[in-house]
């Protein structure tokens, strides 16, 4: 590893595979008792593995990612969300490290999802899609792993959503994460949080193109609801002092306001912008599943049995939080770190200056790269 | 490692559930951990926190002057705080912090009644600086000196009781025995084992 060149370069093209991971005569069983086949998997790897497969690092995406965490698939200028942090020469290291990305279940990036045909009516599932749980993704998570032969994870990384599968999965397989890395997460949504969400779904479902969660066949969808719920959790994902530092107050294309009650001020026209792009690329449906998943999320209510899964435990982990998030503020990521210290479960954490807010995990944030790094070459020291 | 800190070490009972406020670069706890302690740290300093996890040793980064609320009571067998009393905000709050949390506590310090200190003083009349307090008095990080007696008082009004003491020598070793009088003059400082 001395020679290992340690600047910072990118995957360039990586490709997303595809994997039916349960079927008809090996259904997903849901917490809810449901069944669920096909499920077919979207999934990228970046890296090579090692011998006895030491260095595996499973992540985990949030509400809206996909398996193009890292690299790009034909344009460089749009790298995969978590390209600032995964590849070689970067904290996530590639050229150390064997990395494995899908994209979760009730997805819609190739993952199945309520856009998925029903195999049962031939149609798509929309609202007959199952309620699922965070439990409910990790198994999809490993199942994806035993189809590749992994049976050793060195670390599962996510931040918000994906860090709460994180949590998750430390809890229901105390012994297959050697490390879990839980950034900007929750063990369990604010009232606050809960409102958030409604306020997008009741934009999405009042939308009179909805019908009913029915919109695939008739050429049109909630697209107002769903640029709505996108615009607002946009929001949520800034801090004030980025947006004030982004945007401020100035006029979109002009110096002076036109004093009328269209897109006047630059922080409408980018909102206006992001709900319009996410359109392309996201599913209303999806967006019903995947914000409920997380209202529902809520590992430590059980005392006792979070008493004797923390016991059994041999997962270490690293909570990371950001000081302007306030989408899951601090207090969050200490929640968790409270419960873990407790039970006497390893964890170090840190509240990482950022003025980006809950985006921070996306973004090239010096100390936390160096955080994410310093653990996970320690990490890979241990087990190499 | 540091004098005080082989002295510590050696009060730390092997298995032992352990918490280092003011760890720094995780040394002690990385040694507590090797001979079979398992170990928190808490540091305030990005590059403290970050050797620490270097290390393997396992730190919250926060600043104990403002208490230990992520840390419930009885979560530790015992509570290390090295060299680190004098440069608290907060000395009672923290003390009474590491009561909480666990039944055995161990604090060293250096003592600011040491005769070459007050030797100091007195003739030149400038603030003291010696190997365990060595920044001058407008960088140094140590706002809150005290000697033997004074902190013998504090942890007693904090529901402590002494059951060991170790007297520092300058370079931070333990140095022999001297009578109950003499110590807060020839004693540079101090570890302390206290029970609650």
């Amino acid at each position: 590893m001395g020679a290992t060149d340690h600047t910072r370069r990118s995957l360039g093209l990586v490709e997303t595979q595809r994997v039916v991971l349960f079927t008809q005569d090996d259904p997903l069983v849901l917490d809810s008792g449901e069944t669920l086949a096909p499920v077919e998997v979207a999934y990228e790897t970046y890296g090579e593995r090692t011998a006895g497969d030491r260095n595996v690092v499973v992540v985990c995406h949030a509400l809206t990612g996909d398996a193009n965490a890292a690299g790009h698939h034909g344009d460089p200028e749009r790298p995969g969300w978590w390209d600032t942090l995964i590849g070689p020469g970067k904290p996530v290291d590639t050229d150390r490290l064997f990395v494995v990305s899908s994209n979760l279940l009730g997805g819609c990036q190739g993952t199945t999802g309520p856009s998925s045909i029903d195999p049962t009516t031939g149609q798509p599932y929309g609202l007959r899609f199952p309620l699922f749980t965070v439990s409910d993704l990790v198994r999809v998570q490993r199942k994806l792993l035993a189809h590749l032969g992994i049976h050793h994870v060195l670390a599962a990384i996510g931040g918000s959503l994906g860090g709460m599968q994180v949590l998750q999965w430390a809890l229901d397989h105390p012994d297959e994460l050697d490390n879990g890395l839980v950034i900007c997460a929750t063990s369990r949504l604010s009232a606050q949080n809960i409102a958030f969400s409604a306020v997008a779904r009741a934009a999405i479902m009042n939308d009179p193109d909805f019908a009913d969660g029915d919109y695939y066949a008739t050429g049109k969808g909630p697209d107002h609801g769903l640029s709505v719920a996108r615009m607002m959790a946009h929001i949520t994902y800034l801090s004030e002092e980025s947006m004030r530092q982004k945007f401020g107050r100035r006029i979109q294309d002009r110096e002076e306001p036109r004093f009328d009650l269209g897109v006047d001020f630059q922080v409408e026209s980018y909102l206006q912008h992001q709900g319009k792009a996410f359109l392309d690329r996201f599913d209303a449906n999806s967006y019903l599943y995947l914000t409920r998943v997380m209202d529902y999320f809520d590992p430590f209510s059980d005392l006792e049995l979070v008493r004797e899964r923390l016991a059994a435990t041999k997962t270490r982990f690293l909570v990371l939080s950001f000081d302007t998030d306030w989408r899951f503020d601090t207090s969050h990521s200490r929640g968790i770190v409270r419960t873990l210290t407790a039970h006497r479960v390893q964890v170090s954490f840190r509240d990482i200056p950022s003025p980006h807010g809950h985006d921070s995990f996306l973004l090239e944030v010096p100390e936390y790269h160096r955080t994410v790094a310093a653990y996970l070459d320690r990490a890979l020291e241990e087990v190499s | 490692m540091r004098g005080d800190l082989d002295v510590i070490a050696s009060l730390v009972p092997a298995g032992a559930h352990v918490l280092d406020l003011g760890c720094g670069d995780g040394s002690l706890l990385e040694e507590l951990i090797h001979r079979g302690a398992d170990g928190l740290g808490v540091e305030i300093s990005d590059d403290g926190v970050i050797a620490c996890l270097q290390r393997g040793v396992p730190v919250l980064q926060d600043d104990i002057d403002k208490g230990l609320d992520d840390l419930e009571d009885d979560s530790f067998d015992i509570v290390i705080m090295s060299l680190t009393l004098q440069a608290v905000h907060h000395p009672a709050l923290v003390l009474r912090e590491m009561h909480r949390v666990a039944r055995k506590s161990i604090v060293s310090f250096p003592n600011f009644a040491h005769w070459r200190l007050r030797t100091q003083l007195a003739a030149s009349g400038r603030m003291p600086v010696s190997p365990l307090l060595p920044y001058a008095w407008y960088e140094t990080p140590n706002i809150r000196l005290c000697s033997i007696k004074d902190f013998e008082a504090l942890a007693h009004a904090e529901g402590f009781t002494v059951e060991r003491r170790i007297l520092l020598d300058e370079g931070g070793s333990p140095r022999g025995a001297v009578t109950e009088r003499a110590a807060n003059l020839l004693a540079a400082g101090a570890v302390y084992l206290l029970n609650r």
